[in-house]
């Protein structure tokens, strides 16, 4: 049998399948083990007799008989409930109905979203549970891509849906009145599993880039659930822009390679289009939030055909925006970069001088390295070493300190001829 | 589900509060209490004396030990309690933050182990 056909099935069918049983078969455990049932008898039974012509109508089916088993054997008013549910399900579609069958079960991946998400989870645990519920990751995949053992991550897994059963954390699609915030959790869910991904650019830690991939599923999920919100397209784009240099970003030897020096013809030219698109229709939405402004930055960078035509000051513009809604330090940061790219190099060196002093990014490599950059475009190259230096000192993955080890020799190369 | 919000306050902070100051929180609470009592979801609820009264008793090797003062010694004192039944932790969630002191102090939310 083809084994990466059913691994994609079982990715793209088991949260709808989870989605779908959670309220039949009471609760998020339940569901997932039924879920598992069905795919063990699809495993079981494909490789002989071959797939079936409707994949997943036929685990619908099979999950709903193994629903009806499950809740027979719990005898309380709550199963027999269930039971007749079921069984009335059962009654009205025919063995061979494979539409009546989807029909009868609805997509209801949005409320799983939101049980994951909940704010009274931790965020690790909604991390891992969206992954695992809704991308189909398996629990050891999920802790290998977090670096944490695999004991750790079941404990935290099992925690989770235990609190979820216990606390009484609901599957529904929130109140109107909750929902603003909710849709914010659920997407700074998606956020973070991408930036797990990205940031992690190593061959040794290729597996990691599989998460921008679930992020930007999710995202998908999201965005086709909720079509008409900014921030859930916003996002999307977001991602897809940034992912779009995925090819050009790590060098042979993992190492990574900074924007300008990218060979922009190994950028998704389809996943930037696609991205742009969505910014577009995210913009027409009302006053752009962090996500739409974020994506709008980087849609300025995938317009660019050079690094040398890109339009820092809209850049610069943007930042500001953005600094306004979400006023940390590290937006300040590329804010000042951008200024000084939009050629008042300068004043821009004494914004990251001023961010420097204030000590708030005191641990974060990216501030003496954009300091670096800037010394070494203004011809400071002793300065600029002594900045790459620090930088290497804070790094924290070994590309990385490779990288500024060597722009920190070439700028002392650099400063010696000068001299 | 029936839960169990615990209310903590600092309580130097709302002894330093002036007398009509505090007669308004304790009025916002008999409001409170009416209407959680009207919506039908209010099952219990005390305010409880300063900490500073309380005694906490071990029973070690058979002895009874006493101490004066609360177990844990913390910036935020447990100063009362509603029992309340709600359809999930969306609602328990809503009615903690109708509490008067969730704005200054914290509201934890603990679901109650029914006995069947």
């Amino acid at each position: 049998m083809d084994v990466d056909a059913f691994t994609a099935l079982y990715r793209a069918e088991f949260s709808r399948l989870v989605a779908g049983l959670v309220s039949r078969v009471g609760g998020l455990q339940a569901a997932e083990e039924t879920a598992q049932e069905a795919f063990e008898a699809a495993l079981a039974r494909w490789p002989s007799a071959g797939w079936p012509p409707h994949p997943r109508a036929w685990l619908i089916r099979t999950a709903r008989h193994k629903a009806l088993d499950r809740v027979r054997r719990r005898a309380n008013f709550e199963g027999k409930r269930a039971e007749l549910e079921l069984e009335a399900m059962a009654g009205t579609v025919p063995d061979d109905d494979d539409a009546a069958e989807e029909r009868l079960f609805p997509d209801e991946r949005l409320k799983l979203l939101f049980t994951c998400c909940h704010p009274a989870l931790s965020m690790e645990a909604r991390v891992a549970l969206s992954l695992r519920t809704l991308c189909g990751l398996t629990t050891e995949e999920i802790a290998r891509a977090f670096l944490v053992p695999l004991p750790t991550m079941a404990q935290r897994l099992v925690r989770a849906q235990q609190k979820i059963q216990t606390a009484g954390i609901p599957y529904r699609v929130p109140s109107e009145a909750l929902l603003p915030d909710r849709v914010e959790a659920v997407l700074a869910v998606i956020y973070l599993v991408f930036n797990e991904g990205y940031a992690a650019t190593s061959g040794e830690e290729r597996v990691r880039l599989d998460l921008c991939d679930q992020a930007i599923r999710l995202g998908r999920t999201m965005a086709e659930l909720m079509p008409r919100r900014g921030d859930v397209r916003g996002l999307l784009a977001l991602m897809l822009l940034h992912d779009s240099r995925r090819r050009a970003r790590v060098g042979p030897d993992g190492e990574a390679i900074l924007l300008e020096a990218q060979d922009r013809s190994r950028w998704d030219r389809a996943q930037i289009d696609e991205g742009l698109q969505l910014l577009e229709e995210a913009l027409l939405g009302g006053p752009p939030g962090a996500y739409e402004l974020q994506a709008a930055i980087a849609a300025v960078h995938a317009r660019a055909a050079t690094a040398a035509e890109t339009d820092w000051a809209q850049i610069a513009g943007l930042y500001a925006l953005l600094a306004r809604v979400q006023p940390t330090p590290v937006v300040e940061l590329n804010r000042a970069v951008a200024v000084a790219m939009a050629g008042a190099l300068e004043h821009g060196l004494q914004l990251i001088e001023a961010l420097d002093r204030s000590g708030d990014l005191k641990t974060y490599a990216a501030l003496p390295a954009a300091k670096a950059d800037l010394l070494w475009r203004s011809g400071r190259f002793r300065a600029a070493a002594a900045e790459y230096d620090r930088a290497r000192a804070l790094a924290a993955s070994a590309p990385e300190k490779r990288f500024l080890e060597g722009r920190a020799a070439e700028a002392r190369r650099r400063a010696s001829r000068l001299s | 589900m029936q839960y169990l919000l615990l209310i903590y306050r600092n309580e130097a902070e709302h002894a330093a509060r002036t007398e009509s100051e505090r007669a308004a929180v304790f009025a916002e609470y008999m409001a409170l209490s009416k209407s959680l009592e009207s919506e039908g979801s209010l099952r219990g609820g005390q305010f409880l004396h300063p900490a500073n009264l309380t005694t906490t008793v071990r029973v070690r090797s058979g002895s009874v030990l006493a101490t004066d003062g609360p177990f844990a010694e913390t910036k935020e004192q447990l100063t009362g309690y509603f029992v309340v039944e709600a359809a999930d932790l969306d609602e328990a969630m809503a009615i903690a933050a109708r509490i008067p002191n969730a704005r200054d102090g914290s509201i934890e939310i603990r679901p109650v182990q029914l006995s069947h």
